[in-house]
């Protein structure tokens, strides 16, 4: 396949290699191995790169974290990447059906967005959210058994791939439809500014939804209405299979929102994006809506059956997957600073697999939705009314 | 001997239509079938819509107002007058001209635990937003297995005005009732504008609220418990605003007001039409039409929108399953002609159901068998 001028140019931002600052101002002492509950040293790293700025200052590139939260990261990052690469088997194996859009290679904003908010701050997504679902405190049996339609799912069996919630941990979906949570998001932080919570909302969108109207109408409602509404662009450069240059007239996304701020930031750190967030949220709490374009990437396709290298090369996506990785950065800073050991992060890994199969085998074991649950949650309040099915003489039901 | 009698109503000179138009003569008040217990307050249904989104925004903090021009303009038909004022800008908002922004703005605030009111300027509108009211207020609940319940109202006039041309007159009715997870009502005089949005907006699940341009001015009286603030309407019941036991006449919005104007007429002519005032789209009150059905044994159905899978469709379809053996006539149905609405005055006429052809439509209920007896 050839590519043009254009695609080879944007390809090789893509492979910009990561300037592994693994400076920080902390000794270098061989630390003893309590890295994992370590939360009061503090390490400063720097960014990969610095943040680019739209009518905005940014923040700065020197991240603060602690070793308790290092690791964190590495293992929240290795549950995810081994859950996807899990969904991509059970999908191949017709335990999955329908639709089911993967999320590895972009671990690092899920978990960088979560390190710097609270369960209170509401989080709103598309269709790709096993992992944000996960981050916002949702577990391996629930994502496995709604993946494969069974009663144990977070949405009973009833949702599915792409309708994930846990609207007590600010979790608010879930959704098919391209744009759609994006003004839903707006919607949410309405709610929070009413309520005089001081709490934010981050809507999430990829390049393709970036150009939807109605991502523009509601962030002019929110640029008005001074909500505390965060747009975050994750920015894998392809929607579906077009790839930005091609759909945008304009591909930097963070500068889209015109009147409203807009801040770039490496979606591959979750440093970086921790600190992008952090900085958004106190910035949205005192001026209103700000744009967020995380520079990330997906290894898998689309969905599942988009095998993803029609529309790049596996060049690309192997160049990326070693030059900018999330969970790898992570690896090199946790041994650079002797967080922890290698055998101890493989162990880690190992531990995790093993979550997961485990999780996978209990799933399986979880009964369908009962045939009586197809009537159910239709409305709050029925009254009492029929529902039907196929044939009315045959299947009814009473909606309580 | 009465059986024969009632199939032959249509003809006059019985004993049993000059009993009636002797009852008829001694109780004018009852033949109108509205039985109120004291003296009545005359309300417009913009009073009764006004009064009711004011009370519930009075009783509940979480209910807020928003559309265009609902605020400062007072309201496009000044439903919303007064509000901004008493309320203020942080319930009551005024947006831009951005159907699909306010609307999914709303849902979401409504995902989060507001009870907002989001008004269409017209229906027509809707359909900027209609993804959001399908996809992401309707279908959540369910979706989510009960996690996100969407406590929304979307209201705003429905169907034909006077004038305004064929992009904004259709009506919405069936297309919004054919999807689960939405509830849709359909207010006729003030007593339904008032208790039934008062319902809308205490329930807990998307509503959407079709009113009529043309009713907002119209006045009705309204006996003293619907001027109570706690008063409610239930929701998926009919009401059977004028009894009778010839034929069913199924309407709802302004062509209930035709409807009983067509059974006057009737009544006239010896024809005792029963009319149904649905209020309830979604859910469907089949059991009343039924009942009503198994009554008077015809049906005509009425309705403003575009014939093809509307609302009578389904009446009649409920009645063929449920009721078929007490059918003694094929079901009538009016509806908007199959045109996209003219604007010339004598077109539009044409356009829109009108006393005449329900009056028609119950006439040829009534005489179907004997229709046949004079063609053979």
């Amino acid at each position: 396949m050839v590519l043009t001028r254009a695609a080879k140019a944007s390809r090789s931002k893509l492979l910009r290699p990561l300037t592994t600052s693994l400076s920080s101002t902390s000794s270098s002492l061989r630390r003893p191995f309590s890295s994992t509950t370590d939360d009061q040293t503090v390490l400063s790293i720097e960014t990969s790169i610095p943040f680019t700025g739209h009518k905005v200052d940014p923040p700065s590139r020197i991240v603060e974290t602690t070793p308790k939260e290092l690791m964190g990261f590495f293992c929240d990052m290795a549950l995810m990447r081994r859950m996807e690469i899990a969904a991509d088997s059970l999908y191949k194996a017709k335990l999955i059906r329908g639709f089911c859009h993967l999320y590895d290679g972009q671990e690092a904003v899920a978990v960088g967005m979560e390190a710097a908010i609270t369960k209170k701050d509401a989080i709103i997504t598309a269709y790709r959210d096993h992992c944000t679902f996960l981050a916002r405190g949702g577990n391996l049996l629930e994502v496995f058994s709604e993946l494969m339609g069974r009663t144990t799912g977070c949405s009973k069996g009833k949702g599915g791939s792409m309708h994930f919630y846990k609207k007590e941990q600010g979790f608010f979906g879930g959704h098919g439809i391209v744009g759609a949570q994006v003004p839903l998001g707006c919607g949410l932080a309405f709610a929070q500014k009413f309520n005089k919570e001081g709490t934010v909302t981050f809507a999430s969108y990829g390049d393709g939804a970036a150009n939807q109207g109605q991502l523009f109408e509601a962030l002019n409602i929110a640029a008005l209405w001074d909500l505390p509404a965060i747009l975050v662009c994750e920015n894998n450069h392809y929607g579906m299979g077009t790839a930005e240059w091609r759909a945008a007239k304009s591909p930097s996304y963070y500068k889209r929102g015109d009147y409203v701020p807009g801040l770039k930031v490496d979606g591959m750190d979750v440093l970086a994006v921790k600190q992008a967030c952090k900085f958004a949220k106190e910035y949205a709490l005192k001026n209103g809506p700000l744009i967020l374009e995380m520079d990330t990437y997906r290894y898998h396709g689309h969905s599942m059956s988009d095998p993803g290298s029609t529309y790049r090369t596996r060049d690309e996506i192997s160049g990326v997957r070693q030059e900018r990785d999330p969970i790898e950065r992570v690896r090199k800073l946790i041994l650079s600073h002797e967080l922890a050991s290698e055998k101890e992060l493989k162990d880690i890994e190992k531990n995790v697999r093993k979550e997961v199969d485990d999780a996978i085998a209990k799933a399986k074991e979880s009964p369908m939705p009962d045939p009586s649950e197809m009537f159910t949650n239709i409305y709050v309040k029925g009254y009492g009314v029929e529902a039907f099915g196929p044939d009315k003489k045959e299947m009814r039901a009473v909606l309580p | 001997m009465l059986g024969i009698i009632r199939r032959r109503i249509g003809f006059g000179g019985s004993y049993a239509s000059t009993l009636e138009r002797c009852l008829h003569k001694m109780q004018p008040a009852l033949s109108a079938s509205r039985c109120y217990s004291s003296a009545a307050k005359e309300m417009t249904v913009r009073e009764a819509l006004n009064s009711a989104l004011d009370e519930e925004m009075s009783a509940d903090p979480k209910v807020f107002l928003m559309g265009e021009e609902v605020g400062e303009y007072q309201g496009a038909y000044k439903i919303s007058k007064g509000l901004l004022e008493k309320y203020g800008p942080e319930r009551v908002l005024d947006t831009p001209i951005t159907e699909a922004g306010f609307a999914g703005i709303g849902v979401g605030a409504a995902y989060y635990g507001l009870k907002p009111v989001v008004e269409f300027m017209t229906f027509n509108f809707s359909m900027q937003a209609i993804d959001h009211i399908i996809n992401s207020a309707a279908k959540s609940n369910y979706m989510s297995a009960g996690q996100i319940s969407v406590p929304i109202v979307f209201r705003g006039p429905n169907g034909a005005a006077a004038g305004v041309g064929a992009q904004h007159s259709q009506c919405y009715a069936a297309w919004y009732a054919s999807c689960p997870g939405l509830k849709v009502l359909t207010p006729y005089s003030s007593e339904d504008a008032r208790g039934l949005l008062k319902a809308a907006i205490r329930d807990p699940d998307p509503v959407v609220f079709l009113e009529n341009e043309l009713l907002y001015g119209e006045s009705f009286p309204v006996p003293a418990e619907v001027l109570d603030s706690s008063f409610c309407l239930p929701i998926g019941k009919a009401k059977i605003e004028r009894e009778g036991k010839d034929v069913t006449i199924t309407a709802f919005s302004r062509m209930v007001g035709f409807a009983l104007q067509a059974a006057e007429i009737l009544a006239k002519e010896g024809i005792s039409a029963e009319v149904i005032n649905l209020r309830s789209i979604r859910p469907l009150d089949r059991p009343t039409i039924n009942a009503s059905v198994r009554k008077t044994n015809r049906l005509v159905t009425v309705e403003e929108g575009f014939p093809q899978h509307g609302i009578g469709a389904e009446i009649c379809t409920s009645v063929v399953t449920e009721s078929f053996g007490y059918l003694d006539a094929p079901v009538e149905r009016i509806a908007g002609a199959d045109v996209p609405m003219p604007y010339a005055a004598n077109l539009e006429r044409m356009a829109v159901p009108q006393v005449e052809d329900i009056v028609r439509a119950a006439k040829r209920a009534c005489y179907r068998s004997d229709r046949m007896a004079a063609a053979a």
